[in-house]
């Protein structure tokens, strides 16, 4: 496989949801970015700018409305509407195979490390219940891999046999971290992965993640509303607002001459030496003026 | 120099952990348990051993809390009493568990058109008073312990149903439970291994309330004759027998095992709040 092979393509994705009085908001509109295999990408944007949207489609917790997403120039099978025998939660057909497949694919990262971990079980009984679901691991291999990937993540004996409740934030996050590197993973999507954590534990999350990428090869898409994280950790960056790309480039550029008013907003906002609140506010102002007379 | 009391400098939380009420009422509890487990070595005599010439007989060293009409010890058939009397809602809370947790559970995991029948089928189950429901059943089955317990189960599992319901939707919003779909767990999987596991904690502290409930409603159905009938030692049979001594002047054999339940049934309450509590909130 090339480098230039993208592990990640996504094309023209679009979810909107009903309003309350009628009608219907546009959450993600016409979204498309590939990344490299081993890349990294950052999807920036202010709250509700519907990066976390993204997120879901693309590991399969929200249905696109439309668009394709597709990992290792196969297409994700989106699970045809109804076809589910039951409603309510998105039922991605094909049985157990295809299900485990898709796992195989991408991988997540939530937010907050303090509930996307399951209170009852320790970390070895986290992982190993990953390992045992995939089941290409059995006994003393996946055992073994239990040591691999918590020594891969930086966790030790100690935290191996403690619950969640007996872990830092940052230990938490290594956790979930190697909770989805268990199911060897092409492409790991981190939901805002950082933000919960407090900066000095940000920086040592931030280092890890950067050598797996380079240890194993997986290919990043970095949810945040972070410019400065993203700048550590990204390749190319996708700046959205209101569900649409406003600017999409390599990470240098897309953060140094920004091309876009919102981006130019978004650098603005991030305190500083010499920072002027009120700058960002008036700019913001002109921004909604502009947009409104669009 | 001032004297303090052991766990005076304790801040007030810590102190307050240390529960009297719940120790009292466990440890009643534990000791109904035993006494039930080892009824034919405790009682001094066999439950159904009649002795007309001691009949009615107040409190003495010979019969510790008297007799009833017919003579039968009453200490001895209250201790063998507690066996029906605890075995009963067990089985009954079994059964309504089963059904409860799982309608619940399904009504909350697949939400939709899934969650309205259910809750419907709930509603007009809860709206519809128990105890008719179970005389209900009864008239059509027959009486006897096991219609009643079978009846009791049926018309308790709708309210183990709700309270699962609305433990499992928020349960199923975290994240944690997206995780696991991510990894490519099965909804069926996810349910029965970790989204019920995780509501353990609440849910046994409910079903220990019940239990008390369940007891007292099985006691009223055999006091009203549909549930455990004569010759078997129940609490709430033994109620129905002695009540009437209570107009001769004798209050022993229906005061006894009416104490009985009560005090069971308020420990259970006791017991039952205290473990939702501790165990009901996350660890």
């Amino acid at each position: 496989m090339t480098k230039a092979e993208p592990a990640l393509v996504v094309q023209g994705l679009c979810k909107s949801y009903p309003l309350p009085g009628g009608g219907r908001t546009a959450a993600v509109d016409d979204v498309s970015f590939s990344v490299a295999a081993g890349g990294s990408l950052g999807v920036v944007g202010e709250s509700g700018s519907g990066k976390t949207t993204v997120a879901r489609m693309l590991v399969g917790l929200v249905r696109p409305d439309a668009g394709t997403i597709a990992v290792n120039g196969r297409e994700r099978t989106p699970g045809q509407r109804g076809g589910g025998k039951l409603p309510g939660l998105s039922r991605p057909g094909g049985g157990k195979a295809a299900r485990l497949r898709r796992a195989r694919e991408i991988q997540i990262v939530f937010q907050d490390p303090y509930v996307s971990l399951d209170p009852r079980l320790t970390a070895r009984q986290c992982l190993q219940g990953a390992l045992r679901l995939h089941g290409r691991y059995e006994g003393e291999a996946a055992a073994t891999r239990v040591g691999e990937l918590l020594d891969q993540v930086g966790l030790g004996k100690r935290e191996a046999d403690a619950r969640p409740r007996g872990l830092s934030g940052g230990q938490r996050q290594r956790l979930a971290i190697a909770r989805a590197l268990a199911v060897d993973p092409q492409v790991l999507v981190l939901d805002e992965a950082v933000a919960a954590l407090d900066v000095s534990i940000q920086a040592q999350i931030l280092q890890l993640l950067a050598d797996i990428r380079r240890e194993t090869g997986v290919a990043l898409v970095f949810v945040s509303h972070d410019l400065a994280v993203v700048r550590h950790i990204t390749d190319d960056t996708l700046v959205m607002r209101r569900g649409r790309t406003v600017e999409t480039g390599p990470t240098a550029r897309v953060l140094d001459a920004p091309k876009d008013p919102y981006t130019r907003l978004l650098l603005s906002s991030v305190p500083r030496e010499g920072w002027d609140p009120a700058e960002t506010v008036r700019l913001r102002g002109e921004l909604a003026g502009a947009t409104r007379a669009d | 120099m001032t004297t303090l009391t052991a766990g005076a400098l304790l801040p007030v939380k810590v102190r307050a952990r240390r529960p009297v009420p719940v120790m009292v009422a466990g440890g009643f509890l534990a000791l109904v348990v035993v006494a039930a487990v080892f009824a034919p070595l405790l009682a001094p005599y066999a439950p159904d051993a009649v002795d007309l010439s001691a009949s009615l007989a107040g409190t003495s060293p010979e019969h510790l809390l008297g007799t009833d009409a017919s003579g039968q010890d009453l200490l001895s058939r209250v201790l063998y009493g507690a066996r029906s009397s605890l075995l009963a809602p067990l089985a009954l809370l079994a059964l309504a568990a089963l059904l409860g947790i799982t309608m619940g559970t399904v009504a909350a995991w697949y939400g939709g058109w899934v969650d309205t029948l259910l809750s419907r089928v709930t509603d007009v189950m809860y709206a519809f008073p128990g105890l008719l429901f179970v005389v209900l059943v009864i008239a059509v089955f027959g009486d006897g312990l096991t219609t009643s317990v079978v009846a009791m189960g049926l018309a308790y599992a709708p309210t183990i149903a709700r309270y699962t319901r609305s433990l499992a939707l928020s349960e199923r919003s975290k994240p944690y439970i997206d995780a696991y779909r991510v990894q490519g767990m099965g909804g069926a999987r996810i349910c029965v291994r970790h989204l019920v596991p995780n509501l353990s904690g609440a849910l046994v502290g409910y079903l220990v309330v019940l239990f008390g409930e369940g007891l007292m409603s099985l006691a009223t159905l055999s006091y009203l004759g549909f549930g455990a009938g004569s010759p078997s030692i129940d609490w709430g049979l033994m109620v129905q027998e002695g009540q009437d001594a209570v107009v001769q002047g004798a209050l022993l054999p229906a005061l006894v095992p009416g104490t009985a339940i009560a005090a069971v049934v308020v420990a259970f309450n006791i017991v039952g709040v205290w473990v939702s509590d501790r165990l009901g909130q996350g660890r």
